[in-house]
């Protein structure tokens, strides 16, 4: 495992994708919404809420709209989904931490589409990992691993994490070997 | 990085009773079953997570609420239904439950809700299937979907979210011998760390019940006024063979919930019954419909944990089937 970035550089990288939401916040008159991804999304969620003026902040679970529930072992735990509001005519920016296969971020938006019908999605990551196994991209990038021009030579099997504290002892990026991906 | 330790897996495929939960299994299914509750509060009132799979309703034995309650259960997890009951099919010929039940999982399905009059039925079945079982009730034994639904009523009426229940003292009141829902409640209670009283006439409440773990009493008054919560169990006319009590009236009187009774008991005590209600017998209806009543709660909580427990039991299956 091997740190790619320190705390200040994850809140410098905060304050980059803050700075990318607002520009396209005063472009519009729609209320906004910002919710995240159980279990790092919904922490980066409310440091960007932080930054940002934002109307309503929420929280959701995906566990049930896993493609991969009837493949693995074991069911995974199911959390909470916390949006106590009608997310109907909103922008709403969807936040995760580590945008890999695109997985999680399409069983993110069916859950939402189930919840009503927003007048925008918007994708906000801290770190695109890249290895995409769906046609999906994102609004606002940090920290774009994607490209082969990062530098930090990270191989296909290799694990992107996002640290964020109360969660976490400290804020930080890590790179791990491999080791079982828990979630998508 | 420290090594996190292996997280808890939920083992059980199938749902027999709460005898054999470990507090851990219930305090997660309890858990699980909080992530269900806002899905019945969407527009959309489905999620797919046991989208493709088949669950069957094998009741014999009459019920309204908990057959609709895990109808709904699945059909809010994606699952297909189909519905045997009793009467009118095949089982009213003489099949053999283990017949039926070979028969009915012969037709693809995942996962059997059953509800016997014969105690021990869920797990006779449970032997003869390879898919999970549910126990929707079985005779006098279990109803555990019924004791989750009332502890996790009792948990989030008194702010336990982390569903421990010590210093909690819970009185069930009633017809204790030929109640399957006292004894999935007393299970799970006591695992859970809360205090039981069993509350009835001698003739309806066994002393061996002491040996779980419990208190008996023979006067509801004297607990009225100690315990955090009064689960009033229904008076089953169907089960009463011999002459238990005197009269209905005088049941009533002795071990109804009055308003009256209802004063000298703590101001925020939970009234809890299963129903369906005799009112003027178990509760006189201003208890009923009065602000202590947590009854309705008891049945939209009873949703989610059904939610729960299919989610659950089928997942495990799968586990069992990859050791």
């Amino acid at each position: 495992m091997r740190q790619i970035a320190d705390a200040q550089r994850v809140s410098m990288l905060i304050d980059q994708l803050a700075d990318a939401i607002k520009r396209d916040m005063s472009g519009t008159t729609d209320p906004w919404a910002i919710v995240g991804i159980r279990s790092r999304g919904d922490l980066l969620a409310q440091r960007l809420a932080g930054r940002l003026n934002f109307d309503h902040i929420g929280v959701l679970d995906i566990t049930l709209y896993r493609d991969d529930l009837s493949e693995i072992g074991m069911q995974p735990t199911v959390r909470t989904t916390e949006i106590p509001f009608a997310i109907d005519r909103m922008q709403v920016v969807l936040v995760d931490d580590v945008l890999m296969t695109g997985r999680s971020v399409r069983a993110a938006l069916q859950s939402l589409m189930d919840l009503g019908r927003p007048r925008r999605v918007w994708l906000a990551v801290l770190v695109d990992r890249g290895g995409r196994e769906l046609p999906i991209r994102p609004d606002y990038v940090a920290f774009d691993l994607a490209q082969d021009d990062s530098g930090l030579g990270l191989a296909p099997d290799n694990r992107v994490e996002v640290m964020l504290q109360p969660t976490d002892p400290e804020d930080g990026i890590v790179v791990c070997s491999s080791g079982p991906q828990v979630s998508i | 990085m420290s090594k996190t330790p292996e997280p808890y897996c939920w083992p059980h495929k199938h749902l027999l009773g709460l005898q054999d939960l470990s507090a851990e299994d219930i305090r997660f299914v309890l858990q699980t079953a909080v992530g269900f509750l806002e899905v019945s509060t969407r527009s959309v009132k489905k999620v797919p997570a046991l989208r493709g799979k088949v669950v069957a309703n094998l009741f014999m034995e009459d019920s309204t609420r908990t057959r609709s309650s895990f109808t709904l259960a699945a059909s809010r997890l994606s699952a297909d239904v189909i519905d045997l009951s009793g009467k009118g099919s095949s089982i009213s010929k003489g099949e053999t439950l283990r017949d039926t039940g070979r028969n009915i999982e012969a037709m693809g399905i995942d996962a059997i809700v059953c509800r016997h009059p014969l105690s021990g039925a869920a797990v006779q079945l449970s032997r003869a299937v390879n898919c999970s079982v549910v126990n929707a009730g079985d005779g006098q034994h279990e109803h555990p979907t019924q004791g989750l639904l009332d502890i996790f009523t009792i948990a989030r009426q008194l702010g336990r979210t982390d569903f421990d229940l010590t210093d909690i003292t819970v009185a069930i009141v009633g017809d204790i011998t030929h109640s399957r829902v006292a004894r999935s409640n007393l299970y799970g209670l006591l695992k859970l760390g809360a205090t039981v009283v069993l509350v009835g006439p001698p003739t309806l409440l066994p002393r061996a019940f002491a040996d779980l773990g419990c208190e008996l009493s023979y006067s509801l008054d004297d607990v009225l006024d100690r315990v955090d919560v009064l689960n009033m169990l229904r008076i089953q006319f169907e089960r009463l063979t011999s002459q238990a009590f005197p009269s209905v009236r005088e049941y009533a009187t002795s071990f109804g919930l009055t308003t009256k009774r209802l004063a000298r008991a703590k101001p925020d005590v939970v009234v809890m019954h299963p129903g369906p209600i005799n009112r003027g017998i178990e509760l006189d209806s201003q208890v009923a419909d009065g602000p202590n009543s947590v009854i309705l709660s008891q049945v939209s909580h009873g949703l989610a944990v059904r939610m729960a427990v299919l989610y659950l039991v089928s997942g495990a299956k799968h586990q069992a089937d990859l050791l």
